[in-house]
């Protein structure tokens, strides 16, 4: 079950020295990526907290791009492996709550690499695109209970539980 | 007239309600200066008494467990109205605690099996039904509903009292200070307050010594021998999850010889307790490859509930994508 | 939140002339801005032509003074292009330069995507989240720190010794730290330079004398720096002085140490292999400074206990086999790198032979084969050591352009192929073959140079050599090299028989430029070369501050960038000093002692050392002056104790929520 018109909304974290200038990159040299990634600038991959990702996914992203610098290439040493080992257990703690890990992708680009940086975001992109979207945050009507925004005065009936046969 | 005092017990497994036992006398406190008016584990109530009280004449309300059925969201925000002060008591409450794994999984496949697995005798396949006619009307049960929720997430909750259960100690506290504020010689904390803790986490208040930790493998402790009673548990590979979790229980399990396994939930401002134990555990890792990274966290073999079995169903993504996707 | 002042968002959309307004409805992401973000605080959203311009400022100040904005949001290019702009306006107007947050609809948005509907809705999205993190920015102040009027410049090439001599003269200290017994380089090894065939002594040698006599400069040669702690204006350096065993107080450089040590090694630095030096040894005659370093390793005595003929004979007693390593530390604002490079190893393209056939030489054994001073006295012979060659072939591009080896162009190889062409046909009369991919002579009378080598008569031949072999297959090249090449003018292989073949090798990092990168707290590139801070605006310095990279640790350069970069980097420097103090960005990482339990997991992560454990009150501490802001910390923490700014949780959350347009849901804020 494929959405054609399903546009993803990506989230992707980028570092100040490298990443981001990647994607400055990719600006100046008019390079064309698919328009679905918002960016977010930290000064290092290394910044990067788990609950950016966890906060992304559960507000609506269908899916998270975290980018830094090579390895070995880090403006602040070796913070990017650091960011290399969290991406690493978080990847294992999202696929325990049923999150594809294909949704969280680890990208390295150095300032120089804009042309990765927009292949990179394009190809992302049309993954998320094939796993479709991930809702979590847009629990629509139809979709009862994980109903956490409901205001407290309002009561709900709880759906039914239906057996399974 | 002495104020009202309730205590409810929601989806959870009584252990808050022995813990306020185990007060001791300090329970004659409560009897002293409270009229309880609510409290199906020690005395008698009806929910229609509850019904017929004023809104807002009941002082105080420990409201323990989560939020699993209609039935629990129903008292929750029956006891919301007629409460002033409605005070989340315990890990169920605070996060959904252990009931909150379940939302793991679809309600559909818990439901499946508890009544389907050779642990159970139901050779008919026979299920529960929600409601059933009866010559004298229709009869309900609680239906469950799609995730189990804490109860913030259901009603505006004053203040928070984790543990699981939580620390007599820091309920004889609360008690003390809630008197007092009857009395009129203290002040509440802020609305919105975690109360009955410290406000660092356990390694605050473990003795066990501590270095930079760096793990080349993650192992259980019932398989590291010897075990070094005096240094941090972290550090001799054990997956601890003190650094991430509220003191305020005198670091007990540390101190018995075990790690940690986060009943106090996150620290102040923290936003998911899962998150902060990914960093944490992730930090101590020795190893710059993807390959022996990944190597070194198989020594974690379930990593979501490591991190969050106390906190899944308060934590930022609340359930299994299953949870909510299937019914 | 409610009971907190609402702020006073003000939203500038830039058309960026057409840049951004071709691809993105401006107006409209203003009037949505102005609408749909009412309720965070924004009060008024313009769009104009070009913010950046002094009436694009002026409409923003005029704003924060009559509108009474607490925070805005300019929706145009990138930060790093106009931030500062924009921050300054700001300050002008009375408002806190960090309340300004550039949300980047130019780069992100009209540059790279096509479609005008799609770009706007991205556009606002852009806007959103930048007004959203606005409103949890803080007000911060910049950090002032005195700099140490001091430099450190670690190698003495020709680029060190430049930036040392500027700096120098400016009537500021420097201390000058060389690895090896002399400064001078690659320099000091070459016979001539190109394209004026300048001898390279000739020009060099002042300059390596001044360097070493300026009262304004410590020379430190047989060093090297083994920590560096701090940052800019404020580095604390150490460095080891090797022991020389010849004590510096004393010699007065007679060389008769020299002179009368007994034996003699293979040279295989200075002479690159071709001559031999003795145990205690200056690398060359006009070294800077002229005081011997004694080799440990082969010196007799070190090895067997006897001989001290060094310390007999030495009218000053100045011999001091009992000397140890010394270890310096000297405090220094600003470091320039002009640490070169390596000559790539001709051994990895065994096809050309090099090692396993004679005749076959180096770039670096050439030059000193055809130096005056040099091993033959400058007469280029082969192995044998007086046979002259009747015909040569060059071989360019060795190691570089070649996706087996390095990727980029080594820049000098070309005109230093046409040097040696032009050397063998002044000094030997022989044939001489270049073998080039492409002829690659830029910059001024290079070109000018090339065709006087072709008119000397020097033969070309475009295409890459496939071989060099010494299997004759007639008589022709019986006792010959031959050299196998695709001629791609002519179409055809050819195989050219030639008695030495020069292989003119590329230039690659330095081996340890990694781990030298590390010690200074700077990058190298996939290539291994320093990597600038831009590599067109500012090409000498890194990333990170009052770190310069001058000469070929940069990148593949010849002489005369080399020396224009040395220069630059002092002016860096110069002006760096002449300010006496610098500002730092106030992103700093600190810990909230009274959440803080002593975990300690924080302590592993700082690379730069700025977390510290304090025992006494079992809490870790930053130091805010060595934090460079990094974050990683502060993510790290799992008692959320460690708070960023400029980069806070509330600021990273709100910009994740307005991205996704939560901030639109209303009860959200």
């Amino acid at each position: 079950m494929t959405d054609d018109t399903f546009e993803p909304t990506i989230i992707g974290f980028t570092c100040n020295w490298c990443s981001y200038r990647a994607s400055d990159l990719a600006g100046t040299a008019r390079m064309k990526y698919a328009p679905n990634v918002r960016l977010i600038r930290l000064m290092c991959s290394g910044r990067l907290d788990p609950t950016f990702v966890l906060r992304a996914l559960s507000g609506g992203a269908d899916g998270v791009m975290i980018t830094g610098c090579h390895p070995g290439e880090c403006h602040y040493i070796e913070q990017n492996y650091k960011a290399l080992r969290r991406f690493l257990l978080l990847r294992r703690v999202l696929t325990g709550l049923g999150i594809e890990p294909e949704r969280v992708k680890l990208v390295w680009a150095s300032a120089a690499e804009g042309a990765k940086f927009a292949a990179e975001a394009t190809a992302f992109v049309e993954e998320i695109r094939k796993l479709g979207p991930l809702n979590w945050g847009k629990a629509d009507s139809g979709q009862q209970t994980v109903d956490h925004e409901e205001p407290s005065t309002v009561h709900r009936p709880s759906s039914e539980v239906e057996v399974p046969a | 007239m002495k104020p009202k005092f309730a205590m409810y017990w929601a989806a959870s497994c009584g252990g808050c309600e022995i813990a306020v036992l185990n007060t001791h006398e300090k329970i004659l406190d409560v009897d002293a200066n409270f009229d309880v008016v609510f409290w199906p584990v020690a005395m008698d109530a009806k929910y229609k008494d509850v019904e017929a009280m004023e809104d807002g004449s009941i002082l105080l309300t420990l409201f323990n467990g989560s939020i699993r059925n209609d039935e629990n969201e129903h008292i929750a925000k029956l006891l919301r109205r007629k409460s002033k002060l409605l005070v989340a008591f315990g890990s169920c409450a605070c996060e959904g605690c252990i009931p909150g794994l379940a939302n793991l999984s679809p309600v559909g496949d818990i439901v499946h099996t508890a009544f389907n697995t050779i642990t159970t005798d139901n050779p008919h396949g026979i299920y529960p039904r929600t409601s059933y006619d009866v010559p004298e009307g229709e009869l309900h049960i609680p239906t469950l509903a799609k995730a189990l929720r804490p109860l913030e997430q259901v009603v505006d909750v004053d203040y928070y009292m984790p543990g699981c259960p939580p620390e007599s100690h820091q309920i004889a506290a609360v008690i003390d200070l809630v008197v007092k504020v009857v009395k009129g010689e203290a002040e509440l904390p802020p609305k919105g307050a975690t109360i009955g803790v410290g406000d660092s986490t356990v390694c605050d208040e473990c003795p066990r010594a501590r270095n930079v930790k760096m793990i080349k493998e993650f192992t259980r402790i019932q398989d590291i021998a010897p075990v070094d009673p005096t240094l941090c548990i972290l550090e001799q590979g054990v997956p601890c999850n003190g650094p991430a979790t509220r003191s305020g229980c005198n670091a007990r399990c540390p101190q018995a010889g075990a790690q940690c396994i986060g009943c106090y939930g996150p620290a102040e401002g923290v936003m998911d307790y899962g998150a902060r134990l990914i960093t944490a555990f992730s930090s101590v890792i020795d190893a710059t490859t993807p390959e022996e990274i990944d190597h070194i966290l198989d020594g974690i073999p379930d990593p979501t509930g490591q991190v969050y079995r106390f906190n899944l169903a308060g934590s930022l993504m609340k359930a299994n994508k299953s949870a909510w996707e299937k019914a | 939140m409610s009971d907190q002042k609402q702020e006073r968002v003000g939203v500038y959309v830039c058309h960026c002339g057409t840049n951004i307004a071709g691809t993105v409805d401006v107006v409209d992401v203003a009037n949505w801005a102005a609408e749909k973000l009412k309720h965070q605080g924004v009060i008024i959203a313009r769009e104009y032509k070009f913010m950046c311009s002094s009436l694009g400022q002026e409409l923003i100040e005029k704003d924060i003074k009559e509108l009474g904005l607490t925070r805005v949001v300019v929706a145009a290019c990138s930060p790093h292009l106009h931030e500062k702009t924009f921050r300054t306006a700001a300050k002008n107007a009375g408002l806190n330069p960090y309340l300004v947050e550039l949300a980047s609809i130019r780069e992100q948005v009209s540059w790279v995507h096509t479609d005008k509907v799609v770009a706007t809705a991205k556009s606002k999205a852009v806007v959103s989240g930048a007004v959203s993190r606005v409103i949890e920015n803080r007000a911060l102040d910049e950090i002032k720190v005195p700099i140490n009027p001091n430099t450190l410049i670690v190698g003495g090439g020709v680029a060190g010794i430049q930036s040392a001599l500027e700096i120098a003269n400016a009537g500021f200290h420097v201390y000058l730290v060389e690895r090896e017994p002399s400064i001078g380089g690659h320099m000091a090894q070459f016979d001539k330079t190109f394209p004026t065939l300048d001898c390279s002594a000739c020009i060099l040698t002042p300059r390596m004398v001044e360097a070493g006599t300026h009262p304004n400069i410590t020379l430190l040669t047989w060093s090297e720096v083994t920590n560096v702690a701090g940052y800019v204006g404020n580095f604390h350096v150490t460095i080891k002085k090797k022991a020389r065993f010849v004590n510096e107080e004393l010699c007065t450089g007679c060389g008769i140490c020299q002179e009368k040590c007994p034996k003699k090694v293979i040279d295989d630095v200075y002479e690159a292999g071709l001559g031999y030096r003795k145990t205690v040894y200056t690398p060359f005659a006009q070294a800077v400074p002229n005081f011997p370093v004694m080799d440990k390793e082969n010196c007799t005595y070190f090895i067997k206990g006897t001989c001290k003929a060094c310390e007999k004979f030495c009218p000053t007693n100045a011999i001091d086999f009992a000397q140890q390593d010394q270890m310096l530390n000297i405090d220094v604002g600003n470091i320039i790198l002009a640490t070169g490079y390596d000559l790539f190893d001709a051994r990895r393209v065994s096809n050309y032979g090099y090692g396993r056939l004679p005749n076959v030489f180096t770039s670096l054994e050439f030059e000193r084969l055809s130096n005056a001073a040099g091993p033959t006295s400058g007469n280029i012979v082969l192995r044998d050591g007086k046979t002259m060659p009747k015909s040569v072939g060059i071989i360019h591009c060795v190691g570089s352009r070649d996706k087996n080896f390095n990727n980029y162009c080594s820049t000098i190889c070309c005109m230093q192929g046409l040097k040696f062409a032009h050397l063998v046909h002044e000094r030997t009369g022989a044939t001489v073959y270049n073998f080039y991919i492409d002829m690659r002579t830029a910059y001024k009378a290079y070109d000018e140079f090339y065709q006087r080598v072709l008119e000397e008569g020097t033969l070309f031949v475009r295409g890459k050599v496939a071989e060099v072999t010494d299997a004759a297959r007639n008589d022709r090249e019986k006792g010959k090299l031959i050299i196998q090449c695709e001629d791609t003018l002519a179409g055809k292989q050819r195989r050219i028989p030639v008695d030495m073949v020069i292989l003119s090798s590329g230039l690659q990092p330095r081996k340890d430029a990694k781990e030298v990168g590390k010690l200074f707290g700077i990058s190298c590139s996939m290539d291994g070369w320093f990597t600038e801070k831009h590599p067109k605006l500012d090409p000498v310095a890194t990333m990170t501050e009052g770190i310069y990279i001058v000469g070929c640790a940069q990148g593949p350069k010849d002489i005369p960038s080399s020396v224009a970069q040395g220069a630059a980097a002092s002016a860096r420097v110069l002006d760096k000093i002449l300010q006496k103090e610098v500002s730092l960005e106030p992103i700093k990482a600190s810990i909230n002692k009274e959440a803080c339990s002593g975990c300690r997991i924080c302590n592993g992560l700082c690379p730069f050392n700025a977390i510290a454990f304090i025992a006494d009150d079992m809490v870790s501490d930053i130091n805010p002056a060595l934090c460079q802001g990094c974050g990683t910390c502060v993510a790290a923490c799992p008692a959320g104790a460690i708070s960023g700014t400029g980069f806070s949780d509330a600021q990273i959350m709100a910009q994740i929520d307005g991205l996704l347009l939560k901030n639109l849901e209303i009860g959200n804020y």
